[in-house]
Protein backbone atom coordinates (compact mmCIF):
# COMPACT_ATOMS: atom_id res chain seq x y z
CA UNK A 1 0.00 0.00 0.00
CA UNK A 2 1.52 3.72 -0.64
CA UNK A 3 1.46 6.25 1.69
CA UNK A 4 -1.63 7.76 1.71
CA UNK A 5 -1.93 12.10 0.91
CA UNK A 6 -3.88 13.66 3.59
CA UNK A 7 -7.05 13.71 2.15
CA UNK A 8 -10.16 15.21 2.20
CA UNK A 9 -10.99 12.78 4.35
CA UNK A 10 -8.34 14.05 6.55
CA UNK A 11 -9.54 17.29 6.44
CA UNK A 12 -13.39 17.01 7.46
CA UNK A 13 -12.29 14.78 10.50
CA UNK A 14 -9.59 17.58 11.52
CA UNK A 15 -12.20 20.14 11.06
CA UNK A 16 -14.46 18.36 13.45
CA UNK A 17 -11.90 17.46 16.13
CA UNK A 18 -10.86 21.01 16.73
CA UNK A 19 -14.17 22.41 16.28
CA UNK A 20 -15.66 20.03 18.91
CA UNK A 21 -12.54 20.00 20.83
CA UNK A 22 -13.20 23.88 21.14
CA UNK A 23 -16.41 23.19 21.89
CA UNK A 24 -15.27 20.77 24.60
CA UNK A 25 -13.40 23.00 26.04
CA UNK A 26 -15.31 26.58 26.11
CA UNK A 27 -18.99 25.58 26.56
CA UNK A 28 -20.66 26.54 29.45
CA UNK A 29 -22.98 23.88 30.25
CA UNK A 30 -21.04 20.63 31.33
CA UNK A 31 -23.27 18.25 29.76
CA UNK A 32 -23.24 20.14 26.37
CA UNK A 33 -19.31 19.53 26.58
CA UNK A 34 -19.71 16.27 27.18
CA UNK A 35 -21.71 15.29 24.20
CA UNK A 36 -19.18 17.22 22.01
CA UNK A 37 -16.68 15.22 23.79
CA UNK A 38 -17.90 11.75 22.53
CA UNK A 39 -17.97 13.88 18.69
CA UNK A 40 -14.61 14.56 19.18
CA UNK A 41 -13.39 10.83 20.07
CA UNK A 42 -15.52 9.62 17.35
CA UNK A 43 -13.47 12.06 14.69
CA UNK A 44 -10.52 10.27 16.89
CA UNK A 45 -11.44 6.68 15.35
CA UNK A 46 -11.79 8.07 11.94
CA UNK A 47 -8.12 9.52 12.26
CA UNK A 48 -7.02 6.23 13.12
CA UNK A 49 -8.39 4.29 10.56
CA UNK A 50 -7.13 6.64 7.95
CA UNK A 51 -3.61 5.70 10.03
CA UNK A 52 -4.22 1.92 9.27
CA UNK A 53 -5.35 0.95 13.01
CA UNK A 54 -8.18 -0.29 12.72
CA UNK A 55 -8.17 -2.39 16.35
CA UNK A 56 -7.43 0.69 18.02
CA UNK A 57 -10.19 2.74 16.07
CA UNK A 58 -12.55 -0.10 17.34
CA UNK A 59 -10.99 -0.26 20.53
CA UNK A 60 -11.33 3.52 20.99
CA UNK A 61 -15.08 3.61 19.79
CA UNK A 62 -15.65 0.76 22.33
CA UNK A 63 -13.70 2.06 25.43
CA UNK A 64 -13.98 5.59 24.89
CA UNK A 65 -17.27 6.32 23.39
CA UNK A 66 -18.94 3.56 25.18
CA UNK A 67 -17.27 3.37 28.39
CA UNK A 68 -15.71 6.56 29.85
CA UNK A 69 -18.10 9.00 27.69
CA UNK A 70 -21.08 7.58 29.84
CA UNK A 71 -19.44 7.35 32.50
CA UNK A 72 -18.21 11.06 32.03
CA UNK A 73 -22.00 11.81 31.52
CA UNK A 74 -22.98 10.02 34.48
CA UNK A 75 -20.50 12.00 36.53
CA UNK A 76 -22.21 15.23 35.02
CA UNK A 77 -25.77 14.01 36.06
CA UNK A 78 -25.23 13.05 39.44
CA UNK A 79 -23.10 16.34 40.67
CA UNK A 80 -24.16 18.83 38.76
CA UNK A 81 -27.44 20.79 38.60
CA UNK A 82 -28.13 20.75 35.13
CA UNK A 83 -30.79 23.27 35.25
CA UNK A 84 -28.07 26.27 36.32
CA UNK A 85 -25.99 26.67 33.08
CA UNK A 86 -25.06 30.24 33.85
CA UNK A 87 -22.42 29.46 36.63
CA UNK A 88 -19.10 30.94 34.47
CA UNK A 89 -17.15 27.68 33.77
CA UNK A 90 -13.50 29.22 33.26
CA UNK A 91 -11.59 31.08 35.95
CA UNK A 92 -9.65 34.15 35.83
CA UNK A 93 -6.73 33.02 34.00
CA UNK A 94 -8.44 32.44 30.81
CA UNK A 95 -6.97 34.83 28.49
CA UNK A 96 -3.53 34.27 29.78
CA UNK A 97 -4.13 30.44 29.40
CA UNK A 98 -5.21 31.12 25.74
CA UNK A 99 -2.40 33.06 25.00
CA UNK A 100 0.01 30.24 26.12
CA UNK A 101 -1.97 27.70 24.62
CA UNK A 102 -1.59 29.75 21.14
CA UNK A 103 1.80 30.13 21.71
CA UNK A 104 2.43 26.21 22.84
CA UNK A 105 0.74 25.14 19.43
CA UNK A 106 2.87 28.06 17.68
CA UNK A 107 6.00 26.62 19.25
CA UNK A 108 5.01 22.96 18.53
CA UNK A 109 3.97 23.66 14.89
CA UNK A 110 6.88 25.77 14.24
CA UNK A 111 9.24 22.48 15.56
CA UNK A 112 7.17 19.83 13.99
CA UNK A 113 8.26 21.72 10.61
CA UNK A 114 11.51 22.64 10.82
CA UNK A 115 12.56 18.53 11.43
CA UNK A 116 13.11 16.78 8.46
CA UNK A 117 14.94 14.13 10.12
CA UNK A 118 12.54 11.42 9.66
CA UNK A 119 13.09 9.18 6.96
CA UNK A 120 8.80 8.54 6.02
CA UNK A 121 8.64 4.99 4.87
CA UNK A 122 7.71 4.73 1.32
CA UNK A 123 5.61 1.39 2.34
CA UNK A 124 2.18 1.37 4.84
CA UNK A 125 1.81 -1.41 7.66
CA UNK A 126 1.88 -4.78 5.65
CA UNK A 127 0.23 -6.81 8.88
CA UNK A 128 -2.98 -7.62 9.31
CA UNK A 129 -3.96 -5.12 11.85
CA UNK A 130 -5.85 -7.22 14.35
CA UNK A 131 -3.68 -10.83 14.55
CA UNK A 132 -0.59 -8.68 14.64
CA UNK A 133 -1.87 -7.22 17.56
CA UNK A 134 -2.81 -10.45 19.00
CA UNK A 135 0.76 -11.65 18.19
CA UNK A 136 2.69 -8.49 20.08
CA UNK A 137 0.07 -9.25 23.23
CA UNK A 138 0.89 -12.72 23.49
CA UNK A 139 4.81 -12.57 23.23
CA UNK A 140 6.50 -9.55 23.37
CA UNK A 141 3.81 -7.46 25.09
CA UNK A 142 3.47 -10.01 27.93
CA UNK A 143 4.18 -8.56 30.77
CA UNK A 144 2.92 -4.80 30.00
CA UNK A 145 -0.81 -6.73 29.20
CA UNK A 146 -0.95 -8.68 32.41
CA UNK A 147 0.23 -5.15 34.54
CA UNK A 148 -2.51 -3.25 33.05
CA UNK A 149 -4.84 -5.85 33.59
CA UNK A 150 -3.75 -5.50 37.08
CA UNK A 151 -4.08 -1.81 36.92
CA UNK A 152 -7.43 -2.56 35.93
CA UNK A 153 -8.48 -4.28 38.61
CA UNK A 154 -6.52 -1.81 41.37
CA UNK A 155 -9.05 0.90 39.61
CA UNK A 156 -11.80 -1.17 39.63
CA UNK A 157 -11.83 -1.68 44.14
CA UNK A 158 -10.26 1.36 44.39
CA UNK A 159 -13.48 3.30 42.13
CA UNK A 160 -15.63 0.81 44.56
CA UNK A 161 -13.99 1.62 47.84
CA UNK A 162 -14.08 5.51 47.09
CA UNK A 163 -17.46 5.73 45.81
CA UNK A 164 -18.97 3.21 48.47
CA UNK A 165 -21.54 4.94 51.12
CA UNK A 166 -19.99 5.09 53.99
CA UNK A 167 -22.13 3.21 56.87
CA UNK A 168 -22.05 5.22 60.50
CA UNK B 1 2.87 13.19 7.95
CA UNK B 2 2.93 17.42 8.74
CA UNK B 3 -0.73 17.38 8.86
CA UNK B 4 -1.26 14.94 11.62
CA UNK B 5 1.08 15.86 13.98
CA UNK B 6 -0.23 19.63 13.29
CA UNK B 7 -3.90 18.36 14.09
CA UNK B 8 -2.06 16.28 17.66
CA UNK B 9 -0.52 19.68 18.82
CA UNK B 10 -3.85 21.56 18.03
CA UNK B 11 -5.79 19.33 20.11
CA UNK B 12 -3.06 19.00 22.86
CA UNK B 13 -3.43 22.55 23.02
CA UNK B 14 -6.79 23.11 22.72
CA UNK B 15 -6.48 19.98 25.91
CA UNK B 16 -4.06 21.95 27.72
CA UNK B 17 -5.80 25.11 27.51
CA UNK B 18 -9.18 23.32 28.82
CA UNK B 19 -7.10 21.72 31.96
CA UNK B 20 -5.78 25.59 32.81
CA UNK B 21 -9.26 27.22 32.28
CA UNK B 22 -11.70 25.34 34.49
CA UNK B 23 -13.58 25.61 37.12
CA UNK B 24 -15.23 22.33 37.03
CA UNK B 25 -13.69 18.89 37.87
CA UNK B 26 -15.23 16.70 35.53
CA UNK B 27 -14.33 19.62 32.75
CA UNK B 28 -10.79 19.41 33.88
CA UNK B 29 -11.00 15.40 33.33
CA UNK B 30 -12.31 15.57 29.67
CA UNK B 31 -9.68 18.00 29.11
CA UNK B 32 -7.37 15.44 30.16
CA UNK B 33 -8.95 12.99 27.88
CA UNK B 34 -8.40 14.83 24.93
CA UNK B 35 -4.79 15.32 25.54
CA UNK B 36 -4.57 11.65 25.78
CA UNK B 37 -5.99 11.65 22.42
CA UNK B 38 -3.65 13.52 21.07
CA UNK B 39 -0.74 12.02 22.25
CA UNK B 40 -2.36 8.74 20.91
CA UNK B 41 -3.00 10.14 17.27
CA UNK B 42 1.19 10.86 17.47
CA UNK B 43 1.98 7.67 18.03
CA UNK B 44 0.02 6.16 15.68
CA UNK B 45 0.65 8.69 12.83
CA UNK B 46 4.68 7.97 13.99
CA UNK B 47 4.26 3.79 13.94
CA UNK B 48 2.10 4.64 9.97
CA UNK B 49 4.87 6.67 8.31
CA UNK B 50 8.32 6.08 10.13
CA UNK B 51 8.48 2.95 12.01
CA UNK B 52 6.24 0.80 9.80
CA UNK B 53 8.10 -2.91 10.45
CA UNK B 54 6.01 -3.27 13.57
CA UNK B 55 3.30 -1.92 15.06
CA UNK B 56 4.92 -1.09 18.86
CA UNK B 57 3.61 2.41 18.40
CA UNK B 58 -0.70 1.44 18.53
CA UNK B 59 0.36 -1.22 21.14
CA UNK B 60 1.69 2.07 23.15
CA UNK B 61 -1.74 3.76 22.03
CA UNK B 62 -3.36 1.01 23.61
CA UNK B 63 -1.86 0.80 26.76
CA UNK B 64 -2.72 4.63 26.74
CA UNK B 65 -6.14 4.12 26.08
CA UNK B 66 -6.52 1.60 29.29
CA UNK B 67 -4.90 3.67 31.67
CA UNK B 68 -7.00 6.74 30.80
CA UNK B 69 -10.30 4.52 31.10
CA UNK B 70 -8.39 3.77 34.96
CA UNK B 71 -7.52 7.43 35.32
CA UNK B 72 -10.92 7.99 34.72
CA UNK B 73 -12.82 5.76 36.71
CA UNK B 74 -10.86 6.75 39.69
CA UNK B 75 -10.86 10.23 39.34
CA UNK B 76 -14.60 10.74 38.49
CA UNK B 77 -15.00 8.00 41.75
CA UNK B 78 -12.69 11.09 43.39
CA UNK B 79 -15.10 13.65 41.92
CA UNK B 80 -18.50 12.14 43.34
CA UNK B 81 -16.66 11.87 46.52
CA UNK B 82 -15.91 15.29 46.56
CA UNK B 83 -19.34 16.46 45.38
CA UNK B 84 -20.70 14.47 48.62
CA UNK B 85 -18.37 16.39 51.12
CA UNK B 86 -18.61 20.03 49.27
CA UNK B 87 -22.06 19.77 47.53
CA UNK B 88 -20.18 21.29 44.56
CA UNK B 89 -17.54 20.24 42.40
CA UNK B 90 -15.44 23.26 41.27
CA UNK B 91 -12.43 23.70 41.65
CA UNK B 92 -12.61 26.91 44.06
CA UNK B 93 -14.17 24.89 46.98
CA UNK B 94 -11.07 22.08 46.85
CA UNK B 95 -8.40 24.06 48.65
CA UNK B 96 -8.10 22.39 52.01
CA UNK B 97 -5.30 20.35 50.93
CA UNK B 98 -3.66 23.71 50.27
CA UNK B 99 -2.01 25.51 53.73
Amino acid sequence: MEVPEAGVVFWILSVVIIVSGMLVVSLKNIFHCALALVVCLFAVAGIYLLLEAEFLAAAQVLIYVGAVAILIIFAVMLTTDLASGKITQTNENATIAFVACVMFAAVAMFLIKKTRVWDISPFGLSFDNVSAIGKYLMTEFMLPFEVVSVLLLAALIGAVVLARKERS
Amino acid sequence: MFPYLALSAVLFSIGLFGVLTRRNVIGILMSLELMFNAANINFVAFNRFVATDGLVGQMFAIFIVVVAAAEAVVGLSIVLLIYRNWRGIGTDNIHVMKW
